[in-house]
């Protein structure tokens, strides 16, 4: 036992309290691995011993179709992955611009509330695929002059439109989450609505909308192979395209890892940012 | 005198390499009440943290009714389910009403009836003034009556340890007199207390036993009269006096 207020020397208690608390560290991970294995083990032997196997391994899982079709597939990924990374700045501009609107409160704005409104109402509620067909062959059908007719844009402007509406439901919760009294001190401090909102209340709010939006942007990676309908080659129509030449389905499941490949790494940027968020609130971390 | 009910021996918790309790020794008697004084950051909130398991100590000691807390195969759970604690924020559940806040551990947690649990929470809102409030939501409240309801909320549970951490301090002077008096029926009705607190006066009139901790370290600790009247720390004596110099003000 040390002094009390003295330098701090572990006592023997503490020393065998860790010893335990490593063993019981080691316990639980062997533990969690013999699951994890027996688990993985049962998997594998229920779908391989079932009557299709033999015939579904041919069909899905042919290494040489795989290799065969990965150049074209990865290619045609490529496009998805621009579509993507076009797409995710416009959605996040166009959805906080639509919760802001929703937010307006002067009677001179009440159309752009309105227009807000029945954006986010209309928007929500089409399906995503249903939205690509009709941007994609609506919009060129009305040979408005400047109106592009690449469908990979056409098909593009159709997710901005859908996930727009979501992002922008997302951005107003989180501006509805912030309790009343920061708006009420920013306004003591003489700051405008628009100020408080700028600078109190908005930065506030998207640090807490943070993970539900990476979350939809997951969701947006995957919806981006919705455009295969409109005819570009993406990685999904690739993998059509090689299949049909075949009959044989793996292409498919290359086009599948690489969508993967590019969601897995989001949710573990996700778990990090929740983690990170979960520290700071604990006592003895960082304010 | 019989085991302690509490006892802290040579506890020591650090955050970020920063000391805050450096071997801390507290014992507490059945129906003992102790009151910890001491500046900010002197470790009052932390030691009552570890006493309630929510922090783990990085060395020492704790043991409530001789069994071993901090022992790293103790159930924290199990643990609470024997020590009532009250926050300096109340920290009421904001969805639920009075009364579902009150029964919720008892029903949940103790598996008593819920009828069985209703009973009880309305006879205790009754002997503290609340009665009126059952159905009402704590957003509704004053802070000494959202404050009051978490003492009996805490005190639903019928813990043997009553944890209270600055329960007055957000408090105006004119509700901290209703929350004191809560208190002080709990010490009538025997309850083991062990309260940090800001308010002096409340102390030396409601304490058993009056700790002053300095730094992380528990300097001195005596009855209440004496501590007050005739400090033997020279530390003790600065505190209180720059204490007493402050209400003056």
């Amino acid at each position: 036992m040390t002094a009390t207020g003295g330098t701090w020397v572990k006592s023997e208690r503490q020393l065998e309290r860790e010893r335990r608390r490593r063993r019981a560290g080691v316990r639980s991970a062997s533990l969690a691995s013999a699951s994890t294995i027996l688990c993985a083990v049962v998997v594998v032997a229920v779908v391989v011993s079932s009557p299709g196997w033999p015939r579904v391994h041919e069909t899905f899982f042919n290494w040489d179709e795989f290799a065969g079709a990965f150049p074209d597939v990865l290619r045609g990924f490529w496009l998805n992955v621009r579509i993507f990374l076009i797409a995710e700045p416009v959605i996040l501009a166009a959805g906080l611009l639509v919760a802001l609107a929703r937010g307006l409160r002067n009677p001179l704005f009440f159309p752009l509330r309105a227009l807000a409104v029945a954006y986010t109402d209309v928007f929500r509620g089409i399906p995503t695929i249903l939205l690509v067909y009709l941007v994609g062959f609506g919009l060129p059908a009305l040979r408005l002059q400047g109106v592009p007719d690449d469908p990979a844009v056409l098909g593009g402007f159709a997710l901005v439109l859908s996930y727009g509406a979501y992002v922008a439901e997302v951005f107003r919760a989180g501006i509805d989450s912030i309790h009343p009294s920061q708006q009420a001190a920013a306004r003591s401090l003489g700051l405008t609505r628009a100020q408080s909102l700028r600078f109190v209340v908005l930065p506030q709010a998207v640090r807490r909308v943070v993970p539900p939006l990476l979350n939809d942007f997951a969701s947006l990676q995957k919806d981006t192979a919705l455009v295969a309908v409109l005819g570009p080659l993406e990685a999904l129509r690739q993998a059509q395209i090689h299949s049909a030449d075949t009959f044989n389905y793996t292409p498919f499941l290359a086009s599948a890892v690489l969508f993967i490949a590019l969601t897995v790494p989001m949710a573990r940027f996700t778990d990090h940012l929740a983690i990170r968020a979960e520290r700071r609130r604990a006592p003895g971390g960082g304010t | 005198m019989s085991d302690p009910l509490l006892r802290v021996e040579g506890v020591w918790k650090t955050y970020q390499a920063q000391p805050v309790l450096r071997g801390v020794d507290l014992d507490v008697a059945a129906h003992e009440v102790v009151c910890l004084i001491g500046a900010s950051g002197s470790g009052k909130s932390t030691l009552l943290r570890c006493v309630n398991v929510l922090e783990t100590v990085d060395d020492g000691a704790v043991f409530l009714e001789g069994e071993d807390i901090t022992d790293p195969g103790a159930d924290p759970d199990e643990v609470r389910k024997r020590i009532g604690m009250v926050f300096q924020s109340y920290n009421l559940f904001p969805h639920m009403s009075v009364l579902d806040n009150i029964t919720l551990a008892p029903v949940r947690v103790h598996k008593r009836s819920r009828a069985e649990a209703v009973e009880q929470a309305r006879e205790l809102l009754d002997r503290f003034g609340l009665a009126d409030k059952a159905a009402e939501y704590p957003d509704r409240l004053s802070g000494g009556q959202q404050q009051r309801v978490a003492i009996i909320r805490a005190m639903a549970g019928r813990p043997s340890l009553l944890l209270l951490d600055e329960v007055t301090s957000a408090l105006d002077p004119e509700l901290v007199t209703e929350v004191m008096g809560i208190i002080r029926e709990l010490k009538d009705a025997g309850m083991t207390m062990v309260l940090a607190t800001h308010e002096m006066g409340f102390a030396r009139d409601i304490a058993d036993t009056v700790c002053f901790l300095h730094d992380g370290v528990l300097l001195e600790r005596g009855p209440a009269e004496q501590i007050f009247a005739e400090p033997a720390e020279p530390r003790t004596r600065e505190f209180l006096r720059r204490v007493l110099a402050s209400r003056r003000l």
